[in-house]
């Protein structure tokens, strides 16, 4: 959705302003050129294994439970690692499926799995491919946390929220910082609001993109937030000059959107075709 | 030479891109009038859009001067439909409702998703139904989504379309039904605006179901209709939720696993031609719909014994032979301990009782309850398809609701008489004749109100030919 024009000649150019227009007017968006590093691959998970398979333990690891104050946020899931809650569906994806069932004091089941303790990066682009769930009170994210939260707790730590969305609202994605002096209701935010369609029912490639200086969040490779380092320093503290781990999950309710309702269409799902972390 | 090509060539170029800038988002007249059917999306803006002279046709019972357009109102205009909801009490009319019919060839819809609207009101209400597809001929097409609620200022209404590739040349593009039943019986007014058809990216996860999303079993026989039930078209709105919308049969595409057993009709009557077995299935577009009928023909019906029985000699409650007394109902569901589902059916016009999921079952006749006095018996045709289990037993309780001719009252009187095997067989008629001088508890038959069939086990049983005679 995104033209660059590059050519010179009349005619190119031309064709260039024609489709410019056809996009224009109707996207409402704007073309981007943004200067990139030549990205290396650094690590990845294509989640290429059959129906059912769970994950590969040599990239992953799970959070179980019910977490302290429903992960901090009163959610009201209970993470497992059954393949009914996380597994391959065979056709190319990991699926972490919510699921409204009575299981160890909960009314719900989903599944949370990161690379803490695994792999972790310092700057660069992260990446991950992902359709959403969709209802309300469903809470899916792709994110990142700050590998010290062992030594300095959290909001110290950091937090990079990729991609976060209210399953109420299809059509809005989030993303967020939290740190010292910008954590909760008061981070830093941003969004991107689709028109006419919906993160739910296509796949879309939620991206970060992190030096020094700043945090960039892309949706399709569009650049739709740029969070520079004067904008955090405004608020607190920039702390994300260490390496961070990537982590996924689909929470159920919580004080970010609300709990379900019997509108909510349960079992639902969060589909990821791939996750791919560069360096520059 | 350069410059006098050069100037036609730039205007050339840029007719062409404002031709395709307007292409690319929306219709254009001009374009419309090529196509054998038009697809303007447009039904309303701030009038009419290409609906011809004579296009509204209010339904009968409702007030007919509810529409008119209104100047001074507008969803980011200053016109829209108007509709004056009448009081309850009106003489000219009890409720609004009315299609929009284009007076003309129909419109092809197949590019769309959506029919949808903008819409206030002068209170907030719930709106009985919202749709289209409804032109006074077959209404093939027919979709509605009931129960809109709407506030005092402007919202968006979507009314997604269950499988617009059918919308060929569909000339019912809106229609309406609002009466006052929210509202304690006072009118209010109802403002509508930009009706159009729209291709919306925003509305996802389309689903169909037949038979509600069950897998579910008929027993039937050749020449048996019957209906499937629970057709529904659902889609996931802007705002997560599920929206259930009442779609006509004729958009779902039925398959037969075994169409020498069973055939389905594009609007879904299931005939049963053959013996055997044949799974009934849809789809809906691109979607394939969940739920299923699993027809198991018997094969060929014989039908109960016909009457022979003069037709004064005879008070009917239930046959195709005579005249039958008005009768309240032939199933009343009595909460909470009935399982009894009627699925009745025909075959070859003659009418049948078809109780199924049968543990019993009432039939009421109090308007008026019958004088029997001049009657020596009762008579039913009863028909058990699959097996008679050990011990299974079939009553027969007449009821007489005495002097007040009402339930209860403390002078109803009733008598239950039994069936067993060898009188009850499976897969042939049983004839059913007791006489009232063997029913030493009914009192009285001066105000019979009620049958009532006991002893069921939960399977099907078929009845016909119930009525008092005199011998």
């Amino acid at each position: 959705m995104h033209i660059i024009i590059e050519s010179k000649s009349l005619n190119k150019g031309f064709y260039g302003i024609f489709i410019l227009m056809f996009f224009l007017s109707c996207t409402g968006e704007t073309e981007q050129k943004i200067d990139q590093p030549d990205w290396q691959l650094a690590w990845s998970d294509d989640f290429n294994g059959a129906k059912g398979v769970q994950l590969d333990k040599t990239k992953w690891t799970y959070d179980i439970g019910r977490g302290q104050g429903g992960w901090g946020n009163q959610e009201l899931q209970y993470y497992t690692d059954r393949p009914e809650n996380v597994s391959m569906d065979g056709e190319g994806n990991l699926v972490i499926t919510a699921i409204k069932e009575n299981y160890q004091g909960a009314q719900y089941t989903s599944a949370r799995f990161k690379t803490q303790g695994i792999f972790d990066q310092q700057y660069g682009k992260f990446e991950a491919r992902i359709k959403t769930p969709y209802g309300q009170g469903l809470w899916p994210a792709f994110w990142m946390l700050g590998s010290n939260i062992t030594q300095v707790n959290w909001p110290q730590c950091g937090e990079i929220d990729i991609m976060e969305l209210r399953g109420q609202a299809p059509t809005i994605a989030e993303c967020a910082l939290h740190g010292p002096g910008y954590s909760g209701a008061n981070s830093i935010t941003g969004k991107n609001i689709l028109t006419n369609s919906r993160y739910d029912d296509k796949f879309h490639v939620f991206a970060v993109v992190w030096d020094e200086s700043k945090i960039d969040f892309y949706i399709d490779n569009y650049l739709y937030r740029r969070i520079e380092k004067s904008e955090v320093e405004k608020k607190g503290q920039w702390v994300y000059d260490h390496p961070f781990f990537l982590l996924f999950n689909v929470a159920v309710g919580g004080n970010f959107l609300g709990s379900p309702n019997t509108s909510t269409p349960f079992p639902q799902q969060m589909v990821i075709d791939y996750v791919k972390v560069y360096k520059g | 030479m350069n410059t006098t090509l050069l100037k036609p060539l730039n205007k050339a170029i840029i007719l062409m891109l404002s031709f395709i800038f307007i292409f690319s988002c929306q219709n254009d007249d001009n374009d419309l009038q090529e196509a054998q059917f038009s697809n303007n999306p447009f039904v309303f803006t701030d009038n009419f859009i290409g609906l011809g002279s004579d296009f509204y046709f209010p339904y009968g019972g409702s007030k007919f001067t509810s529409f008119s357009v209104d100047k001074s109102e507008g969803y980011n205009s200053n016109a829209s439909i108007r509709i004056d909801v009448p009081n309850s009490d009106d003489l000219n009319g009890a409720y609004a409702g009315g299609i929009f019919r284009i007076d003309g060839p129909g419109r092809n819809l197949t590019e769309y998703n959506a029919l949808t609207f903008w819409v206030k009101a002068s209170q907030g209400v719930n709106i009985g139904e919202f749709g289209f597809g409804e032109d006074f001929g077959l209404n093939k097409y027919i979709t509605t989504i009931p129960n809109v609620s709407v506030g005092t200022s402007w919202s968006k209404v979507i009314i997604p379309i269950p499988d617009a590739s059918k919308l060929l040349q569909e000339r019912g593009v809106f229609r309406y039904a609002a009466g006052t039943q929210g509202t304690g019986g006072s009118g209010y007014i109802l403002w509508i605006d930009e009706i159009k058809f729209e291709k919306l990216g925003t509305i996802a996860h389309p689903k169909g179901t037949i038979a509600f999303g069950n897998n579910i079993t008929e027993t039937s026989f050749i020449g048996v209709n019957s209906d499937i039930e629970g057709m529904q078209f659902i889609v996931n709105m802007p705002n997560a939720i599920n929206l259930q919308v009442n779609a006509s049969p004729y958009y779902f595409n039925f398959k037969s696993s075994d169409p020498a057993v069973a055939t389905v009709s594009e609007n879904g009557i299931i005939t049963t031609i053959g013996s055997g077995t044949s799974v009934i299935t849809a789809s809906l577009g691109s979607i394939e719909t969940t739920g299923s009928v699993t027809i198991k023909s018997l094969g060929s019906f014989s039908p109960a014994p016909i009457p022979n029985l003069p037709p004064e000699k005879v008070i009917s409650i239930f046959s195709d032979t005579y005249t039958n007394v008005p009768v309240n109902y032939y199933n009343g569901y009595w909460a909470p301990w009935q399982t009894t589902v009627s699925n009745d059916f025909s075959v070859q016009g003659n009418n049948l009782l078809n109780y199924n999921l049968f543990n019993f079952v009432g039939i009421e006749f109090t308007s008026p309850t019958i004088n029997a006095t001049m009657m020596t018996h009762i008579h039913l045709d009863v028909y058990i398809p699959g097996p008679i289990a050990p011990g299974r037993q079939l009553r027969v309780i007449v009821v007489d609701f005495g002097n007040d001719k009402a339930f209860n009252g403390g002078d109803d009187t009733r008598h239950s008489t039994t069936f067993t095997a060898p009188k009850l067989v499976s897969g042939n008629w049983v004839s059913i004749d007791i006489p009232f001088s063997s029913m030493t508890g009914l009192v009285s038959r001066t105000n019979l109100a009620q049958i009532i069939l006991e002893g069921g086990d939960g399977s099907s049983m078929y009845v016909d030919n119930i009525y008092f005679y005199k011998l």
